[in-house]
């Protein structure tokens, strides 16, 4: 099947998200559009799946116009989508998931669980997914639930898949079989979009690639474009594609975690018997697939996990046992990894914003009484130092963008002395210049001699600012490593596998690997863009 | 999760990105979309229950103002459309009444040959009522004329106390539907300082205030206990407990502790003369000094909450309890606090009973004003001042709908009514424009109606 | 923290990803809530049913058959079915057990309604008419098994054990048997007794309206949407049947007016919140305000001048299903209701297969539990909201008919009385599933019908007191059991797409 996008604008607002963009994706060939976050590819997918209307513009199939009004009709058309965030009900099976929107059913409207599991076991064998119909969403690992949602489209009989960031969450392994899947589909005749800001597997998988950058489509590349003309293309300007930071000058080790636990409601160990430490002056980087413990671990560190055992002692000092304020208070700053639910309170001015955690602090307050006009100037000293683009300080901090965002909590909790920082997935879904900010700021505090912590599920971003890699999987360590660690190695240790034991099968399938060869070469050009 | 689905309902962040976060720029946004913005920066994209306040009451502007003509502003603002919300419901009220009066059909029957028979009917009502609640046009002398709008006062100060209880809670993410418990509760600690002890003037009826307070905040303080240790939905047990109060109030007026000697009635003896609010105005006018401790008590809740740290903590655990508690905000002991002094607040309104209006306590001490608490916090869209002035308005209907029910014979039910059509239509400005035709320029005539609000965000679920 | 908040998806995915066979960690998480609130009441059982026991016998009747040999036929023949129920059930479970599968969540469940069956059969065969309980030796007994029980679970959790379910299930009978033997015996009358079988049947027709109520709940908060407004749909299904069923003459017509009205308050809760976005909670509160004014008015200027003509709406009354009515005990409970009474299992059995076994139930829950996600695959999250809280709004209305129709035959002024908020605590109670939330309803039923039938024959406790009792019980429920439960995930969120 033939897809054509044909001058499509899409408009929030005054915001244009996409602006005239033209698209065509051949049946049989995998189609990238590369662009950086925020760069409007999710918005002009969306408008294909009829999700959102276009302001302008058509849709082609085959030639003829179409107009979704829905997700129902784009699927009946033939369009299926992967999400970057999975669209799945955590406490619903496979089957039904598969099955919602697309039910079979007996007379009277029931459900006919049956031909739905069928379905299901028909392509997990087709294509080898190994997905149980029974088994509750919730209870799967991601890799998995992506699968489901593979199976979701291909249920529909899908015919343009258009999958959306799918790697952001895969081990670098896991990376490498859904590419294989995606061959596999490519050879059925399916077309396939496939959305990403990762050059690596941009350059592996697609067959042409079209860039865009702030809602515009501003050129099309061959795979064989290099690494640098390509990220050029997509941020606008030549970027640097290392961060520049100097060799880490360490100094005591002040930060030590022993063995700690933290069970959750379920009763299952979600970080189990964790021992590392982080000495002045040094990143630590844990790496780790999403959901392995990271949020946990961070939680336990700051306060809010109820069922966390074992020890953490900055300079001496246990942390573990005391409330979130006693260990702010202790010297540990802290990003959330989701900052619209745990960094800020949206319907807050900024001012309020930047002093969430220091609110009943000097200068902010004495005793009781908070004083305004402190605040307020505070705020916008720090709006001028961070470059948060903001019309005002009293502006909600939830209609800032989320680079902007950002850079709110990162001034609010770089701005007092710190003698630990946490930062988790500190450039989600941020833009390349918001990125670069971000980074040179934890570098700067780490020369400032603090210790660091960064969670990053993204090893790109692992890679450039560790000193040291932690890597977690099911809430143990695997291991920790050099920083100079081979992205293969790193890779395999995230899917589990004991540092010693990767390096030695890296080693080993060296030469018959194909994605490792480009690898050590293409380390030294690949950036977090 | 919704992450991508849900744009970031602002312009994006590149170094050269424009300056206006313009999603929301009222230039553009129809209103349903200003609302449906709110509602996403609330519920930071669906992930977290709304907050109890509406995001206008709290601190960041979600619509920078300039952009917008003055005139504009001034006939689409918040100020506009609560006006207007009351005209509409005291024009569905007037209709209401006049359907039901047999008196209107009568002269509704020779409408076109006088027809000031039929407006002075349906009129009749709403002039009792405006002559029971600020100016009795027929009064004798000053002091007739004036007595209505004294008599306001006089009523709304429990509504102001108990309205400030609510609206508290409310900044806190709380709904605090147990002010008519917690009132029960301040009134039955306070009555029985007030008439069990004797103590010199001015220390008495400070004692019994501090009781009410005491009771009052018990009885919120159970609620925010049982929320914040076992997270029981504080809707029903403010509700169950409002029954376990007036339950317990009507046992505790049948024993000897409480019952007034000699009397088979379960109701108390008269408090103490120096346990009661001093008139204000002499002892012919029931206002008492209760009012001047309400509009204390509003600008205590002002300072509380927006110039000290633990409002802050109350407002940042309402709008965002995850974003507060990584911040290191307590929740649960904030929840347990707010519903203290949101309990206090309301048992305040109960002294205000016991010791200003009534001077005994009776099992209808309460009568429904934790009830109508509820609506003047919502008038007021939970800060403190606006819940005042809600407080008052309220205060004028339930006064002069007793003027009215006396002197028309219409149903005193009719000012529920009115406030409940108040409150609905201030919660829903869209509506109320959408009525009023005060939209601000449609976008895109040419694509008609289903574009427009389809583009807006929000599916008409009208359409189903 | 607040119960209702979601967990970010990102702490989801993470209790995902963890395998769920650690359960040696399980051990560390054992509460103490259950340990030291069984103590408490077993320490008040001892107080009250022990210390506080006088010595006369309490007297419970068995309802007494109309047509003593029907009634013995009929036991006869659901003794039979009761046992042949029994047995099989036991097979299956046994058999279950053998092959090491899991055993289905309805067979206990079944297996102990037939058992009590059997033994309500037993009575009515055995043609009892009376059963006396000395209530010193009772109230000692019970308080020795409720310490017993108690002391067992302290036990358990001191070995970082769970309590096991029964030990919750035979402490709460126990207790019952306990405070009933207690509460009569403390009556008036040198003898007292009260009727069993009026009791319970008694119970479930107090249930009714609670069941409607919960059942509107269930629907709309599936669908994301929190429905305060039970109360309002109650009453204005109330009104709207007695002014209908007087005005029309036809009691039926009075039925399904009540279901419209529900519907039209649903509505305005549907577009208020939905379209336009209002805080649900609010306006639930609300719609009672205004539902409690206007009704009350129209009370007071129309329905009291000529309650001839708009206020005699008429009555609804009890049929007997043939051949079921006649069983003892259970024929009377179950099968002499009223149309609106049968309704309600309808509703039940309806509401619960539709939501669990159909492809709209599918879709319902799906919007209720992940909206984006099931607008990702076309379907209409706010359409399907509507229309839900819209059904909804019509099954309290059809509820609030209960009160005009059945239970008095005249309407009066705020005549719900709040049983709309219990329907609501039910609605938890019975953790979002309809057939909990019945349970839980007829458990507050109980707790009503027991309230009003002590009063009768006098008590050890102030009237007052027990009518606390469905509040105070309904406080305990809450508190105690929304630990365990969850709501669904998108309740009372509102759904912004785009």
């Amino acid at each position: 099947m033939k897809l054509e996008l044909r001058g499509i604008t899409k408009r929030f607002g005054s915001l244009v998200a996409n602006d005239h963009i033209d698209l065509v994706v051949e049946p049989g060939q995998v189609h990238c559009l590369l662009g950086e976050n925020g760069a409007g590819k999710s918005t002009l997918m969306n408008v294909l799946y009829g999700l959102y209307d276009p302001t302008e513009g058509e849709i082609l199939i085959d030639g003829k116009p179409v107009v979704f009004k829905d997700p129902g009709q784009a699927m009946a058309a033939g369009i299926g989508m992967v999400h970057q965030h999975f669209m799945l009900i955590p406490v619903f099976t496979v089957a039904e998931n598969v099955a919602l929107g697309n039910e079979t059913t007996k007379t009277g409207g029931f459900l006919d669980v049956e031909a739905t599991r069928r379905r299901i076991r028909q392509i997990s064998d087709q294509y080898g997914f190994d997905v149980d119909p029974d088994a509750m969403v919730e209870d799967l690992p991601v890799g998995v639930q992506q699968r489901v949602e593979i199976i979701k489209a291909l249920v529909r009989d899908a015919e343009i898949l258009i999958l959306d960031e799918p790697t952001a969450v895969l081990t670098p392994q896991e990376t490498d079989e859904l590419l294989d899947i995606i061959r596999q589909l490519k050879r059925d005749g399916k077309s396939i979009v496939f959305i990403s800001h990762k050059l690596r597997e941009v350059k592996e998988i697609s067959d042409i690639i079209t860039v865009i950058r702030r809602g515009k489509v501003v050129g099309q590349a061959e795979p064989t474009a290099s690494t640098t003309e390509l990220a050029s293309a997509m941020v606008g300007r030549a970027v640097r594609l290392t961060l520049e930071k100097g060799a880490p000058r360490t100094g005591d080790v002040t930060f030590k975690v022993r063995n700690l636990t933290v069970v959750n409601p379920n009763g299952q160990r979600v970080v189990d018997g964790l021992s590392f430490d982080i000495a002045k002056g040094e990143v630590l980087a844990i790496a780790g697939v999403q959901g392995n413990g990271q949020t946990e671990l961070t939680e336990a560190i700051l306060g809010v996990q109820p069922h966390a055992s074992g020890s953490v002692t900055l300079d001496g000092e246990e942390l573990l046992g005391r409330s979130v304020k006693q260990v702010l208070g202790a010297g540990v700053g802290f990003v959330p990894e989701d900052r619209t639910v745990h960094g800020l309170v949206g319907t807050f001015s900024i001012s309020e914003n930047m002093i969430l955690d220091l609110y009943d602090k000097a200068p902010f307050a004495s005793g009781l009484g908070m004083k305004p006009s402190v605040i307020s100037e505070n705020a916008a000293k720090k709006v001028e130092e961070f470059d948060v683009r903001t019309p005002s300080v009293t502006a909600a901090v939830g209609t800032l963008s989320g680079g902007n965002q950002q850079k709110v909590v990162l001034a609010r909790e770089l701005s007092r002395p710190l003698r630990l920082f946490i930062a988790s997935q500190p450039t989600r879904g941020l833009d390349v210049g918001s990125i670069e900010f971000v980074h040179k700021r934890v570098i700067a505090e780490r020369d400032h001699g603090t210790p660091v912590m960064i969670v990053s599920t993204e090893l790109d971003e692992v890679v450039q600012l560790a000193d040291r890699i932690a890597v977690l999987y099911r809430g143990r360590l695997v291991g920790i490593v050099p920083a100079t660690t081979s992205r293969d190695v790193l890779g395999l240790m995230m899917a589990g596998v004991p540092a010693e034991e990767a390096e030695a099968s890296v080693k080993a399938h060296a030469g018959t690997n194909p994605h490792a060869v480009p690898e050590a070469a293409g380390r030294e050009g690949e950036s977090d863009v | 999760m919704s992450e991508k689905t849900t744009p970031e309902p602002a312009a994006p962040a590149g170094k050269h990105a424009a300056k206006e976060p313009a999603a929301d720029s009222p230039m553009q946004a129809s209103p349903v979309e200003d609302v449906a913005s709110g509602v996403v920066i609330d519920t930071a994209g669906g992930n977290i229950p709304p907050s109890a306040v509406p995001s206008s009451s709290q601190s960041g502007s979600i619509r920078p103002g300039p952009g917008d003509s003055l005139l504009r502003q001034i006939f689409t603002g918040n100020a506009m459309v609560s006006l207007l919300s009351v005209v509409l419901a005291i024009v569905l009220g007037g209709i209401l009444m006049a359907v039901t009066n047999p008196k209107v059909a009568a002269t509704a029957g020779y409408f076109f040959a006088q027809p000031g028979d039929l407006l002075t009917e349906v009129f009749r009502p709403y002039a009792a009522l405006v002559q029971g609640s600020i100016f009795n046009w027929a009064g004798t002398d000053t002091a007739a004329q004036l007595y209505p709008i004294t008599e306001t006062l006089t009523v709304s100060t429990p509504l102001i106390c108990a309205g400030l209880g609510v609206a508290l809670a409310f900044r806190a993410g709380l709904f605090n539907i147990g002010a008519q418990g917690q009132i029960i509760f301040g009134a039955l600690f306070g009555a029985y300082i007030g008439f069990t002890w004797h103590l010199p003037v001015g220390l008495h009826l400070l004692v019994v205030i501090v009781a009410g307070l005491i009771g009052g905040a018990v009885w919120g303080g159970v609620v925010g206990l049982l929320k914040a240790r076992t997270g029981a939905h504080e809707v029903i047990v403010t509700i169950m407990l409002n029954y376990i109060a007036n339950f317990l109030l009507l046992f505790l007026l049948t024993t000897p502790a409480f019952q007034r000697k000699g009397s088979t009635n379960p109701i108390s003896p008269f408090l103490d003369q120096n346990a009661l609010f001093p008139e204000l105005l002499g002892p012919q006018f029931r206002l008492h000094a209760g009012f001047l401790v309400a509009v204390l008590a509003t600008a205590f809740v002002w300072w509380l909450l927006n110039r000290s740290t633990v409002g802050f903590e109350f407002r940042a655990v309402g709008a965002n309890a995850s974003a507060a508690q990584t911040a290191g905000i307590n929740v649960a002991r904030s929840t347990i606090l707010v519903m203290a002094i949101a309990g206090a607040l309301a048992g305040l309104a109960g002294i205000t009973q016991v010791s200003g209006t009534e001077k005994y306590l009776s099992g209808g001490v309460a009568a429904s004003i934790g009830f109508d608490a509820i609506t003047v916090a919502l008038l007021g869209r939970s800060t403190p001042w606006g819940t005042f002035f809600a407080g008052l308005l309220f205060g004028a209907f339930r006064a002069g709908g007793v003027a009215m029910q006396a002197q028309t014979q219409t149903p005193i039910d009719i000012v529920l009514v009115i406030q409940s059509l108040i409150v609905l239509f201030i919660a829903a400005p869209p509506l109320v424009r959408a009525i009023f035709g005060l939209n601000p320029r449609k976008k895109k005539p040419t694509q008609g109606g289903t574009a427009g609000s389809k583009a807006s965000g929000v599916k008409s679920g009208a359409a189903a | 923290m607040s119960a209702t908040i979601q967990p970010p998806a990102s702490q989801r995915d993470a209790d995902a990803a963890l395998s769920k066979g650690d359960a040696k960690a399980a051990s560390e998480l054992v509460s103490w809530k259950a340990g030291i609130g069984l103590g408490l009441l077993a320490v008040l059982g001892t107080v009250l049913f022990g210390l506080l026991a006088n010595d006369k016998l309490a007297g419970f009747r068995i309802a007494e058959a109309r047509d003593p040999n029907a009634s013995t036929v009929a036991a006869w023949v659901t003794l039979a079915v009761a046992l042949a129920a029994s047995a099989y059930l036991a097979y299956l479970w046994a058999a279950r057990r053998r092959q090491g599968g899991p055993v289905d969540r309805w067979i206990p469940a079944a297996a102990l309604a037939a058992v009590v069956v059997l033994g309500l059969a037993a009575l009515g065969v055995a043609r009892l008419e009376k059963v006396a309980a000395p209530s010193m030796a009772v109230g000692w007994i019970c308080s020795a098994v409720l310490l017993a029980l108690a002391g067992y679970a302290i036990f358990l959790t001191t070995q970082r054990r769970p309590a096991p379910r029964w030990v919750g299930g035979v402490f709460a009978v126990v207790f019952l048997v306990g405070f009933l033997v207690w509460i009569v015996a403390g009556g008036r009358d040198s003898e007292p007794s009260i009727s069993l079988g009026g009791l319970l049947a008694g119970s479930v027709t107090l249930a009714v309206p609670l069941v409607f109520g919960s059942l509107s709940g269930v629907l709309c908060e599936r669908v994301g949407v929190v429905n305060i407004a039970i109360e309002g749909q109650l009453l204005l299904g109330a009104f709207s049947a007695a002014v209908v069923a007087t005005v029309t003459g036809n009691v039926y017509f009075g039925l399904i007016s009540a279901g419209v009205a529900g519907a039209l308050v649903s509505l305005v809760l549907a577009v208020v919140s939905i379209k336009y976005l209002v805080n649900q909670i609010i306006v639930g509160v609300v719609l009672n305000v205004l539902i409690s004014g206007l009704t009350s008015f129209l009370f007071s200027t129309l329905l009291t001048a000529d309650p001839e003509h708009l206020n005699k709406p008429g009555r609804l009354d009890p049929v007997d299903i043939p051949f079921l009515a006649d069983i003892p005990v259970i024929g009377p409970i179950l099968f002499h209701q009223s149309l609106v009474g049968y309704l309600m299992y309808a509703a039940v059995i309806v509401v619960y297969v539709g939501l669990f076994h159909t492809k709209w139930g599918l879709r319902v829950r799906a919007v209720g539990e992940h909206p984006q996600a099931a607008d990702t695959v076309g379907i209409n999250v706010n359409r399907t909201r509507f229309r839900n809280v819209l059904m909804g709004g019509a099954i309290a209305g059809i509820g609030g008919s209960f009160f005009t129709l059945v239970s008095v035959d005249a309407f009066s002024k705020d005549m719900s009385g709040g049983r709309g908020y219990i329907a609501l605590a039910a609605l938890i109670f019975g953790r979002w599933n309809p057939i909990g939330a019945f349970l839980a309803a007829l458990l507050f039923g109980f707790a009503d019908n027991l309230q009003s039938i002590i009063t009768i024959i006098g008590s050890p406790v102030p009237s007052q007191f027990m009518a606390m009792l469905p509040y105070a019980l309904t406080v305990i429920a809450v508190a105690g059991l929304v630990g365990r439960s969850r709501p669904p995930a998108a309740s009372g969120i509102p759904y912004v797409k785009g």
